[in-house]
């Protein structure tokens, strides 16, 4: 398995670095500070590319294989960017018998895209996701923040539509 | 005081359908009526019936307004709070009888439940410190402090029966007794909250709804074995969670409730909260402990046990958000009161997320021993459109499903182990006819060969072999040979997997294999797929009466399978129909089955 490393060059801000050392000084001296740092890099990049693991090692002195272990480990983290609109369809059991399959592979038809992929246009992105827990309403995708509740595979190119 | 409350449900599924909007009209509406001094508006936490919401429920007479939209909160202000009248076009319809309209606690969803766990969710506003201390909230950290020795506690806890509702089922009182027993300058009480099986919201519906409980518990318990620190670990899938957590761990600490000399005794207790990134196997003990510490989330082999060595190599309790949710109300009721509910060796309640094909899909908790036809039935309102119940499925990917023949078992921890399932944290999903079982193994074998951590081989190579096998049995590519196969690797993997992930991994494919084998077999043998699910078994066919031979069908065929005439039926070709569904979808006259 080669590297998984984001096609899309790095364009990190002055602001950025700053705003993530600030962080790391925080929690420095935290037992078990590693998670909750790489967590905040992400929410302050939107995705944690291998020049923020870089910094992450060299602040806290931890090699960068551990973080790049933990970056690929869990799911939350990203090593590429999102795109303007995060496409999430939900694949919890509850979704999966009342449809999340099919709705799924409406979308990645329609978008041409594979899961975890970006839109060329950096438009959409698409992933499928571990159940978000709104099992009323299934099955449900989220868009950003909009939640799209009992949908059909007929709804998808609408909501599509939506976002143009 | 006010005359009325207005509750708003603000749980997960109620807010992805619109409760904001609803507050925000409801606050303007009333203030409009000038009712703003004798109506509260309050966001409580989840009501159960997540399939009606958005809820609203007017107190004092407990009217149940569902599937409230914004341009509806008028009405209920003008006509409802103004005037006294009930809007009953809103009203859920099993309020509805010939003597008008009840309560919501008279319906069958409510009346069968035992609500304990979720005593306060959706009752009272789980952002607001006081309305949990006006519901006996931190009453049984104080009995625990002032009148209690960390054995009394242990040993309370211990004669409850209680035992731990993230799935094991191991009894809490015995976890606390050993970590008290080990001696230790610090030790940890951590609890679980990282609910990673999908189909299952019992953990975040507490959070949401009543946060202060477990944080309540968490303290008790860490007065019990002694410890001074708590660690939350919970989904950062669940920000509505996580912000409520914040609040109450603030609120608590300016109470004094957490903090140093708490009840001014000397016991000092504090609370963190590390959020999880994702990952299903930190729901197994080690494995969550390991990723607190900063780590991949691993399991370790045990022993040692977390009571001996767990976080920051210390002793630990790991309990889960359920069995804490339990903990004040048996202080304060009593050990005797718990376990005079359930069954000879499960005491209590459970809370389980119904869901699937179920009308009432939503939160219930039920005595222990109620019989799984009860929960569907009566209080999950039977299957939707008619459909005949085929499967319950508990315990997630780590379970197992439940066929008919099994459908008036008494749910407890031991009877659905004894038929190849598990409570697990209190999924149940529900399927009909039209599920495909042998398709369900393969969706949850997806599931652990993605969330295998590769540590141990069984598991990281296993499961997906399995998935491999079943693959080829739904694509018809099957043979009778590898249903022997498949079930030896299961009894392989199960045996040798470090984690409970891997040895629950093949759950759901023996117990599918032993309740439907015929379905299996008609996938191997016959090549066909009797319920309609696994594409590659299934041929797409025009029926001869109902074509009207309008050549749409043949227009929209991809790949050109469809040959006919105007006005003459029309066939599909079976070698070149790649299945893709186009013809289904464009035909007006629902000529074209799948068989």
């Amino acid at each position: 398995m080669g590297v998984k490393q984001s096609t899309v060059p790095f364009a990190g801000t002055n602001e950025q670095y700053e705003k993530l050392l600030k962080v790391i000084a925080e929690h420095k001296d935290d037992k078990g500070a590693l998670m909750p740092i790489m967590q905040e890099a992400q929410e302050i990049y939107g995705y944690l590319p291998i020049e923020v693991q870089s910094i992450i090692s060299n602040e806290l002195d931890i090699p960068l294989e551990k973080i790049y272990g933990i970056a690929t480990f869990y799911s939350q983290f990203s090593l590429s960017p999102k795109g303007k609109y995060v496409i999430s369809i939900c694949m919890g059991t509850a979704c999966y018998v009342k449809g999340a399959g099919d709705i799924y592979n409406k979308f990645k038809e329609l978008l041409n895209i594979s899961d975890g992929e970006c839109t060329p246009d950096g438009k959409f992105s698409f992933d499928s996701c571990r159940c978000i827990g709104a099992c009323g309403l299934a099955p449900v995708i989220t868009i950003n923040d909009d939640v799209y509740g009992k949908i059909t595979v007929d709804d998808v190119e609408g909501i599509l539509a939506k976002y143009e | 005081m006010y005359r009325s409350h207005v509750l708003v449900c603000g749980g997960t599924g109620c807010h992805s359908s619109g409760t904001q909007k609803i507050l925000d009209c409801l606050n303007e509406e009333v203030k409009k009526a000038g009712l703003d001094k004798e109506v509260a508006i309050v966001q409580t936490g989840c009501h159960g019936l997540c399939a009606l919401g958005p809820i609203v429920v007017v107190y004092p007479e407990a009217t149940f307004y569902s599937m409230v939209k914004a341009e509806d909160v008028e009405e209920i202000v003008n006509e409802h709070l103004l005037k006294g009248r009930i809007v009953t076009r809103l009203v859920y319809n099993e309020t509805k009888t010939e003597e008008g309209i009840t309560s919501i606690n008279e319906t069958d969803f409510y009346k069968k439940q035992h609500r304990i766990a979720l005593r306060n969710c959706g009752i009272i506003n789980p952002e607001c410190i006081d309305e949990y201390i006006a519901t006996n909230g931190y009453e049984a950290l104080g009995k625990a402090l002032t009148q209690y020795t960390p054995d009394e506690v242990i040993q309370t806890i211990l004669d409850s029966g209680l035992r731990g509702r993230g799935g094991g089922g191991f009894p809490t009182g015995l976890k606390w007794k050993l970590a008290r027993a080990n001696d230790s300058d610090q030790k940890y009480v951590c609890c679980n909250a990282d609910e990673g099986d999908p189909g299952a919201f019992m953990d975040r519906s507490v959070l949401e709804g009543d946060p202060h409980v477990v944080l309540e518990a968490m303290a008790i318990a860490g007065y019990a074995i002694g410890a001074t620190m708590g660690y939350i670990y919970v989904r950062a899938e669940y920000p509505i969670a996580v912000d409520r957590l914040n609040i109450a761990i603030a609120q608590a600490r300016e109470y004094g409730l957490l903090g140093n000399n708490i009840f001014g005794t000397d016991f000092c207790f504090d609370i963190e909260l590390r959020l999880g990134a994702g990952a299903f196997v930190c729901g197994e003990e080690t494995a969550l402990i390991t990723s607190i510490e900063g780590n991949r989330g691993e399991p370790r082999p045990r022993p040692p046990f977390p009571a001996q060595k767990g976080l920051f190599q210390q002793p630990t309790i790991l309990n889960n958000v359920e069995t804490y949710a339990n903990i004040p109300q048996i202080l304060l009721n009593g050990p005797e009161w718990f376990s005079s509910m359930g069954t000879e060796k499960s005491k209590g309640t459970k809370v389980f997320a119904l869901g699937g094909k179920i009308n009432n899909t939503g939160l219930v908790e039920i005595p222990m021993g109620t019989t799984l036809r009860e929960v569907v039935e009566d209080i999950g309102g039977g299957i939707p459109g008619g459909k005949k119940f085929k499967a319950a499925q508990t315990g997630g990917p780590s379970g197992g499903c439940i066929p008919t023949s099994h459908y008036d078992i008494p749910i407890d921890y031991d009877n659905l182990l004894s038929i190849g399932s598990m409570m697990g944290s209190g999924g149940l999903i529900v399927m009909d006819e039209d599920n495909c079982m042998v398709d369900i193994a393969k969706f949850f074998l997806e599931f652990t060969v993605d969330e295998s951590c590769g540590k141990c081989t069984p598991c990281r190579i296993g499961t997906k072999r399995l998935f491999e096998m079943l693959e080829k049995i739904t694509e018809g590519k099957g043979t009778l040979e590898d249903l022997d196969k498949l079930e030896d690797l299961c009894h392989y993997i199960k045996e040798n997997s470090l984690c409970g992930l891997g040895q629950s991994a093949p759950n759901p494919v023996l117990s599918t294999l032993q309740y439907f084998k015929d379905e299996y077999i008609a996938h191997v043998v016959d090549k066909k797929c009797p319920s309609g699910v696994c594409k590659a078994l299934l041929s797409y066919v025009i029926e001869p009466d109902l074509c009207k031979g309008c050549t749409l069908c043949l227009r929209s065929c991809p790949n050109d399978a469809i040959t006919g005439k105007v006005k003459e039926v029309h066939i599909i070709d079976q070698d070149k129909c790649i299945k893709c569904g186009v013809c289904k979808e464009k035909c007006r006259f629902g000529a074209i089955s799948i068989r």
